[in-house]
C-alpha cells in the first residue's frame, strides 16, 4: 500500500507541477526516481516534523499539493500543533501520509505504533481522514487527492495487505462502500479490517445470518446518509478498526447512531451497537501486527461471534 | 551597526529617540488597546520600527491587491505584537481604520493574534510561537520554484515570475526563541542557502514570566544564527537608520539566509512601559491610563 502511494506520487509529480514531496528521514532508496527527474521538487528534510509540515503550508500556500511521508505516529503525534494551525486553519492541500497505521510496527513497540492518530486527526475542523483497505484502492485514492480541498491523512496499511477491494465500486472521497448486502446485521469498517468483515459475513452466512459489510474508508467527513441508510436496515451495528475504540470510527458512527435514535422519528430506539477495536491501553507486546491483533481480539472469528450474540 | 552588543543579563536600555512617525503608529497602537480593551502593548511597542521600515522601505507589495505574486511576504511570527502590524498596515491602506476600532470584537476582523485570509496583507495566521519561520521557508522554497526557468520537456512551472525571486521575511520575538522548531527551521533554510529569507529577532531580553537569561538564556543569540549558517547582522531595534540600512544590504550573504538580531526595549516609547512585564499583556486599561500612554506619545 505504501509503495503503490508513493509511486503514485511520482506519477502525480510527473503530470502536475504543483506536486511536491517532502520526507523527514525515510529509508534509503524511497523515490529515487522522483528525486533524479524531479530534484527541485523532492525534499528529505530531516527527523524535524514541526518544520516539515510548516514548510509543507507554506508551499501550499503558494500553489502546491504538497505529499509529506513518515511514520504516522511522528506525523500526528510530534507535530499536532503544526497540523491544526499551519494546515487545518489555513486550509491548505497538504497530504500526509502516516506509515504503519495501528499496529503494523507492532516489534518497534509504542513509540510507533499509531493506535489513536484518527481520534485526534477527527477533532480537527477541516481535515479529511482516509484509510484505503488495500493496495487496489489506493490505486483508485490517490488521483483524487490532487484536486481534493484542504488537508487530508492517508492512512497506510503493512503492505503486501490482501487485495480485498476491486474496480466495481468506484472510489470516491467522502462516500462509504456497500461491500456486502444482509438484513441481520451491519459491520461497518474502515481500512485493512475490512477483510477481516467479509471473512466474518462469509462465515455468518453459513449459519443463515446475512450480515452487512459498510466500507468506510473516508472516516472524515463521515457519510453519514449511507450510514444510517444501511443501519435503518438492521437490528444490531458493529463496527471494526485497528485503532482505539476512543475516538476512531466506532465513537463517529456511534455519535452518529445516538444522535439519530434521539431526534429521527423511524429510528428504532433499541438499536445494539458495539465496537471492536484497540481497547484503551498501549499495546503490551511485541511480536507482529497479526500477534497483537488476535491479543486484542480484532479477528473474523469475533467479529461473527459478536455478531451472533448481539442477535441472540 | 552594533559592534558591541548591549551587555545581557541586565536590563536593557535604549534611549535612540522617536520620531515623530514612530510615536503616531503607537498611539495607534493605543487607540487600539482601548477599543478591544486588551492587548499585548509592550510587545507592539517593541517592535514598531521594525514593521515600519519594512513597510516603508523594504518589501514590495500593493496593499490594494495583496496577493499580487510578485509581492515579498512578510510574516509576523510574534503574532501578539499584531498590534504593531495592524498599525502599519491601515497606514499602508490595507484596510481601513475604523477596523482597528473592531480590535477583538465579534464583527471584527482583527484578533488579538492576525489571522491569515481574515486580516488583508496578513500571509500567515500566528499566535502559537514557533510557526512562522517554518511556513517561511516554504513561502521562499516556491519563489525560488517559481524562479526557474521553464524546461524543455515535462510539465511547466507552475507560475512564471522571471527575475530575483521573491524575499520573505519573518519577525521572530525572543521567547518564541525558545521553541524548538525555530531551530528545526534554521537548519532548514541554511540547508536550502535561502538567500531570499530574512528572520528578524525582535531581541528586547524581556517574555512573559521574566528576563530571557532568567527563563530560558538564548546567548549568544548572534553566534547561535551564524553557527546554525546564518549571515547575520545586529542592529538597534529601534533605529530607524541602522534598520534601513541593514535591511537595504539583504542578503547578508551570499547563498545563506539572513537573521538580524535587533536589540529592542519591551514596551518602547513610554518609560514606565518600558521593561515593566506588567504591561507585556493589558487588560482593561483605565481611561487615564490610556490617556496617560497617548500623552507620554503625545506628536505635537
Amino acid at each position: 500500500m505504501r509503495k503503490t502511494c508513493l509511486d503514485m506520487v511520482y506519477d502525480l509529480a510527473k503530470r502536475d507541477p504543483r506536486v511536491v514531496f517532502i520526507g523527514s528521514d525515510l529509508g534509503v532508496g524511497t523515490l529515487d526516481r522522483f528525486k533524479a527527474e524531479m530534484p527541485e521538487r523532492f525534499f528529505m528534510e530531516g527527523v524535524s516534523e514541526a518544520n516539515v509540515v510548516g514548510m509543507a503550508a507554506g508551499l501550499a500556500l503558494e500553489g502546491h499539493v504538497v505529499y509529506i511521508n513518515t511514520i504516522a505516529t511522528f506525523l500526528t503525534r510530534r507535530c499536532f500543533d503544526q497540523i491544526v494551525l499551519d494546515l487545518c486553519l489555513h486550509d491548505v492541500p497538504v497530504r500526509l501520509i502516516g506509515s504503519g497505521g495501528g499496529m503494523v510496527y507492532a516489534p518497534l513497540g509504542p513509540t510507533h505504533e499509531a493506535i489513536e492518530d484518527i481520534a485526534i486527526l477527527r477533532a480537527i475542523p477541516r481535515m479529511t481522514i482516509v484509510a484505503p483497505a488495500d493496495a487496489d484502492e489506493m490505486r483508485r485514492l490517490m488521483p483524487l487527492t490532487l484536486d481534493y480541498p484542504g488537508p487530508m491523512y492517508i492512512r497506510l496499511g503493512k503492505g503486501g495487505d490482501p487485495i480485498v477491494t476491486d474496480d466495481r465500486t468506484p472510489f470516491a472521497i467522502g462516500k462509504a462502500l456497500p461491500m456486502r448486502e444482509g438484513g441481520d446485521a451491519l459491520v461497518v469498517t474502515t481500512g485493512i479490517t475490512l477483510k477481516l468483515a467479509l471473512e466474518a459475513a462469509a462465515d455468518l452466512q453459513r449459519d443463515g445470518i446475512e450480515a452487512a459489510v459498510l466500507h468506510v474508508p473516508t472516516i472524515k467527513p463521515l457519510d453519514t446518509p449511507a450510514l444510517l441508510d444501511h443501519a435503518g436496515r438492521v437490528p444490531v451495528v458493529l463496527t471494526v478498526e485497528e485503532h482505539s475504540v476512543i475516538g476512531g470510527l466506532g465513537s463517529a458512527v456511534a455519535e452518529v447512531i445516538a444522535e439519530a435514535a434521539g431526534y429521527s422519528g423511524s429510528w428504532p430506539a433499541a438499536k445494539r451497537f458495539r465496537r471492536i477495536g484497540i481497547p484503551d491501553v498501549f499495546p503490551d507486546q511485541y511480536g507482529s501486527q497479526a500477534s497483537l491483533m488476535e491479543r486484542y481480539e480484532i479477528c473474523a472469528a469475533r467479529i461473527a461471534s459478536l455478531v451472533r450474540a448481539m442477535l441472540a | 551597526m552594533i559592534t558591541n552588543p548591549p551587555p545581557t543579563k541586565r536590563v536593557p536600555t535604549n534611549t535612540t529617540p522617536l520620531d515623530r512617525r514612530s510615536r503616531e503608529l503607537r498611539r495607534q497602537i493605543v487607540h487600539t488597546l482601548a477599543a478591544g480593551n486588551r492587548g499585548h502593548v509592550a510587545s507592539a511597542f517593541s517592535v514598531v520600527e521594525i514593521l515600519r521600515v519594512l513597510y516603508d522601505s523594504v518589501l514590495r507589495f500593493d496593499a490594494k491587491n495583496p496577493t499580487w505574486p510578485q509581492r515579498d511576504r512578510c510574516i509576523l511570527s510574534k503574532g501578539h505584537g499584531c498590534l504593531a502590524l495592524y498599525a502599519v498596515l491601515v497606514d499602508k491602506g490595507f484596510f481601513p481604520a475604523e477596523e482597528l476600532n473592531k480590535f477583538c470584537k465579534p464583527d471584527g476582523i482583527l484578533g488579538g493574534h492576525p489571522e491569515y485570509g481574515k486580516v488583508p496583507g496578513v500571509e500567515a495566521s500566528t499566535g502559537s510561537l514557533g510557526h512562522g519561520l517554518p511556513i517561511g521557508i516554504g513561502l521562499a522554497l516556491a519563489a525560488r520554484l517559481r524562479r526557474r526557468p521553464a524546461p524543455t520537456s515535462g510539465p511547466l512551472p507552475l507560475i512564471s515570475a522571471p527575475g530575483a525571486p521573491q524575499r520573505v521575511f519573518v519577525v521572530c520575538g525572543d521567547g518564541e526563541c525558545d521553541e524548538g522548531s525555530v531551530w528545526e527551521a534554521a537548519l532548514c533554510a541554511a540547508k536550502h542557502r535561502l538567500s531570499n529569507l530574512a528572520v528578524l529577532i525582535d531581541y528586547n531580553k524581556q517574555q512573559s514570566y521574566g528576563t530571557t537569561w532568567e527563563v530560558l538564556d538564548l546567548d549568544p543569540l548572534a553566534d547561535k544564527w551564524r553557527a546554525f549558517g546564518f549571515a547575520v547582522a545586529e542592529v538597534d531595534g529601534h533605529s530607524v537608520a541602522q534598520l534601513q540600512a541593514v535591511l537595504a544590504r539583504v542578503p547578508l550573504g551570499p547563498d545563506r539566509p539572513t537573521a538580524i538580531i535587533c536589540h529592542t526595549i519591551k514596551g518602547k516609547g513610554v518609560d514606565y512601559v518600558e521593561n515593566n512585564l506588567n504591561w507585556h499583556h493589558k487588560n482593561r486599561a483605565s481611561k487615564e491610563e490610556i490617556e496617560s500612554l497617548l500623552a507620554a506619545l503625545e506628536t505635537e
